[in-house]
């Protein structure tokens, strides 16, 4: 990682890089190279982080004046948006904030999924990028509970009931959940202190994720190699650090758009009802970002092969690296995978819809061609088309088409021409 | 580079950073003033007690911003008393009128002024009040005689609605 | 560059043709809201007559409970003085205590107080209303998929039943309550409330006044949101600007495209 050595210009941080060599690694990332042609589907890696820190900043605030107690949750939410000091606008900061952060993160993962940015030797990254993902998914849907409304409550009714599908041990496991007979108080607390903990837990995945990024350093649009030293990259302060504002700022005008004008439209309205045990809402439905998962779950019949469909459906994302064939990388070079590439958004974007309709007739039709085509995706298409796929010619370097204005496939197939 | 560029590249930059730092602080501040007392808090900031009952002679305490208000109804030989102290005996030197406005009523923070325990009444060596926490002894209008409390027992804003009710912050 | 449009026109079509959380086919009453739009405001005097019908047809069996007296006074609300503001406080019985007897009490009430309910809880109020529990109104206009707009009709939506129709002892039906039954009988008729400013109380009016008053009970912050929003957005969108000549100026040297 330090490929070359950083001495401080005064005493003091001299004698304490010696022992902690903290300036060192400012100094790393302020000159980690960064190759220059990278698009702003790049930029969302930074806009992450961003999230995860206002999340963790307006989650701290808010757990000042929210009291985890059944009977207190729901009117200690009220309080914070009626009295604490710009407490609605934190809490309309957190909610959205959620929002903001899952649709950053599936830009990020289809951005890996387009450029292959989870082949060799990325792995690890992308490994480390789906636990991440999962323990987002978690502090979301407890996170969803805290408020007590009738959609925190029934919501973690049906996803804790998911697990007393798993034979023998599921009801034990439920009950454990729950620490109780149902969802209640004791399963708020908790809910509460897992919440809170797991974007601490987070954070430290991002640091390993960054880390195990900053050895074989970034992918790029035309997903070839660069070797380092390279005049294919700039530094990363000021080059990225700047194109990652602007982005970062275009990010928060949405943000902002949602938060001050319609905060509560991602959301739902039952969950401004406080909770009721004996009475079920017409539709019950997660939040948005958790609509495909829901969809492949109720697609299918039974219901432990439900469950296991829905967590298949994210971990066979780890198995991509490997399941995906093909030498080459990013889908610029790849013109029948990046039609199905395509085809697989489209098919998300369906699962999203068909999640939030009731689960009966089309919508249900439609649910289980999608799931199934989501799972023949990875398992049939990918494996196959690395073999069948006539790729396209890639470019020896960056620099070279680029030159020409834009990753010109003309350029690169003339490239001998243009070399004598 | 020219002069005229740098400066206008210096200027964009400089004005950046100046622009975002308001933005920076703009979004700190929300995070600092939630922790500021709250509306609902703020609201309870007074309380109107009723002492119609409080016969000459006896204290009550009651709560008021969460900390408890000594409120005594002093005799006149009470008042005589906390009128004859000379100024050099005290600590904290204040006069009487200056504590109560209405002599026959003693309104004052029943917080020891020392570490914040909360004195007993009818106690000590001046008939006044006792901290047992580290031994401060106050007079009859509240102020420190002997002990290691620094200044009297606080006077907080205060006044009768009417004749039966103060209203305390 | 193709295929982002083609990812944009599925996302719209996504977006446009579901009303994710719908409920049926009915097409709300339109009205002019004062407090929509980006620089949307409350109509102080609807507020007004709006707590005015809230006090005199609905608070006999629905509760406000997260509303307080004093919030009837604070800037972006009804804004009534604060005297008027101590005398509708006064001129309820709140529970407090114990006293020193270890008895509870009743006393007038303070700017302090929250709203006191018709009911001491929830059963008792659905004892009351035949089963129905009246639901507390602080937040229902957010509480409601269809928002304002439903609140605004369903309060002028009490029609006869379609023939056929059997409705229950004590049900009554409403063109645009969800599943057309509804246990509350039609609140609001011609001339119920006396408006002090002297405006006509049609139906129309007393419902669009107190549904204004209900989106103010729901969201008491709405102007200020709105306001900072505002200028949050300008306030981006200059920053953004600077950031952008900077970037170029700090590539400006990089053989690439940005």
């Amino acid at each position: 990682m330090s490929d070359h050595e950083y001495t401080p210009k005064s005493k003091f941080g001299k004698w304490f890089n010696d022992r902690l060599p903290l300036l060192s690694l400012a100094s790393h990332l302020t000159d980690y190279p960064t190759p220059k042609n990278l698009n702003y589907w790049w930029t969302f890696g930074g806009i992450l982080t961003f999230c995860l820190i206002t999340q963790i900043v307006t989650g701290l605030t808010l757990a000042m004046h929210y009291i985890a107690h059944a009977d207190m949750a729901f009117e200690s939410v009220e309080h914070i948006m009626r009295d604490v000091n710009y407490g609605w606008l934190i809490r309309y900061i957190h909610a959205n904030g959620a929002s903001m952060f899952f649709l950053a993160v599936y830009i990020h993962i289809f951005r890996s999924l387009f450029y292959g940015s989870y082949k060799s030797p990325r792995e690890i990254i992308w490994i480390i990028g789906i636990i991440i993902y999962l323990l987002m998914m978690a502090a979301a849907f407890m996170g969803y509970v805290l408020p007590w409304g009738q959609m925190s409550f029934w919501g973690a009714t049906v996803i804790t009931n998911l697990f007393s599908a798993i034979p023998l041990v599921g009801e034990g496991i439920v009950t454990w959940l729950w620490g109780g007979y149902s969802v209640d108080n004791p399963t708020l607390t908790r809910f509460f202190t897992l919440h809170y903990l797991i974007p601490f837990l987070i954070l430290g995945l991002v640091v390993l994720h960054i880390w195990a990024l900053h050895v074989p350093g970034n992918n790029n649009p035309i997903g070839i190699d660069i070797k380092k030293p390279s005049k294919d990259t700039v530094p990363f302060h000021p080059y990225i650090v700047i194109k990652d504002g602007f982005a970062l700022l275009m990010f928060m005008i949405v943000f902002a758009f949602f938060v001050f004008y319609a905060p509560n439209i991602l959301g739902h309205a039952d969950n401004y009802i406080e909770a009721n045990p004996l009475v079920t809402p017409a539709h019950i439905v997660p939040e948005w970002y958790l609509l495909p998962f829901y969809a492949i779950l109720r697609s299918v019949p039974d219901k432990l092969l439900g469950v296991i469909a829905m967590l298949s459906a994210i971990l066979i994302l780890a198995a991509l690296p490997w399941l995906d064939t093909s030498k080459i990388r990013s889908a610029v070079f790849r013109p029948l995978y990046k039609q199905f590439y395509w085809i697989l958004v489209a098919d998300v974007l369906i699962l999203g819809y068909v999640g939030a309709m009731p689960a009966e007739g089309l919508y249900l039709l439609i649910a289980r061609v999608a799931t199934a085509y989501y799972f023949l995706h990875f398992l049939i298409v990918l494996p196959v088309l690395g073999f069948k796929e006539r790729t396209l010619p890639i470019p020896l370097s960056i620099t070279e088409p680029v030159l020409g204005g834009s990753t010109n496939i003309a350029m690169a197939k003339n490239r001998e021409s243009l070399h004598k | 580079m020219s002069e005229k560029k740098t400066n206008r590249r210096d200027f964009l930059f400089t004005a950046t950073y100046a622009v975002g730092a308001v933005g920076v602080g703009a979004t700190v501040w929300p995070m600092i003033d939630q922790m500021n007392p709250d509306a609902s808090v703020k609201a309870l900031a007074s309380t109107e007690v009723d002492v119609s009952s409080v016969a000459p002679g006896k204290t009550i305490t009651v709560l008021w911003r969460g900390k408890p208000v000594f409120i005594r109804r002093r005799t006149q030989e009470e008042i005589t008393d906390a009128k004859s102290v000379k100024m050099e005996e005290l600590k904290d030197p204040e006069k009487d009128e200056d504590r109560a406005k209405n002599p026959e009523w003693l309104v004052m923070l029943g917080v020891c002024t020392h570490l914040g325990c909360v004195p007993l009444n009818d106690k000590g060596d001046y008939n006044g009040w006792f901290c047992p926490c580290h031994g401060s002894h106050y007079d009859i209008s509240g102020r420190i005689r002997k002990g290691p409390a620094p200044t009297n027992m606080e006077i907080p804003k205060y006044e009768f609605v009417n004749a039966n009710t103060i209203k305390i912050g | 560059m193709k295929n982002i449009i083609k990812l944009l026109i599925i996302t719209i079509f996504f977006f446009s043709s579901v009303n994710l959380y719908s409920a049926e086919k009915v097409e709300y009453l339109k009205t002019d809201w004062s407090f929509k739009g980006l620089f949307g405001k409350f109509d102080r005097s609807s507020l007004q007559r709006g707590y005015q019908v809230y006090t005199e047809v609905c608070a006999s069996c629905h509760s406000m409970k997260y509303v307080s007296y004093r919030n009837l006074g604070e800037k972006g609300g009804p804004e009534f003085s604060e005297e008027a503001v101590k005398a509708i406080a006064a001129s309820f019985e709140v529970n407090d205590g114990p006293n020193a007897d270890g008895e509870m009490f009743t006393r007038p009430g303070k700017l302090s107080d929250k709203f006191v309910m018709p009911y001491e809880n929830v059963k008792a109020a659905q004892a009351a209303n035949g089963g129905a529990y009246p639901p507390d109104m602080s937040v229902l206009v957010k509480a409601r998929g269809g928002g304002v707009d439903y609140i605004y009709s369903l309060l002028q939506g009490y029609e006869d039943a379609p023939s056929g129709m059997i409705l229950d002892e004590g049900v009554h039906y409403n063109k645009y309550m969800y599943g057309n039954k509804i246990k509350m009988s039609a609140p609001l008729s011609e001339g119920i409330v006396e408006y002090g400013d002297g405006t006509e109380a049609t139906v129309e009016q007393m419902s669009k006044d107190v549904t204004t008053f209900l989106m103010w009970t729901a969201e008491p912050h709405l102007e200020s949101r709105h306001q900072m929003g505002f200028k949050a957005i300008v306030y981006l969108i200059i920053l953004t600007i600077l950031v952008y000549f900077s970037m170029k100026r700090i590539w400006s040297s990089i053989e690439t495209e940005v």
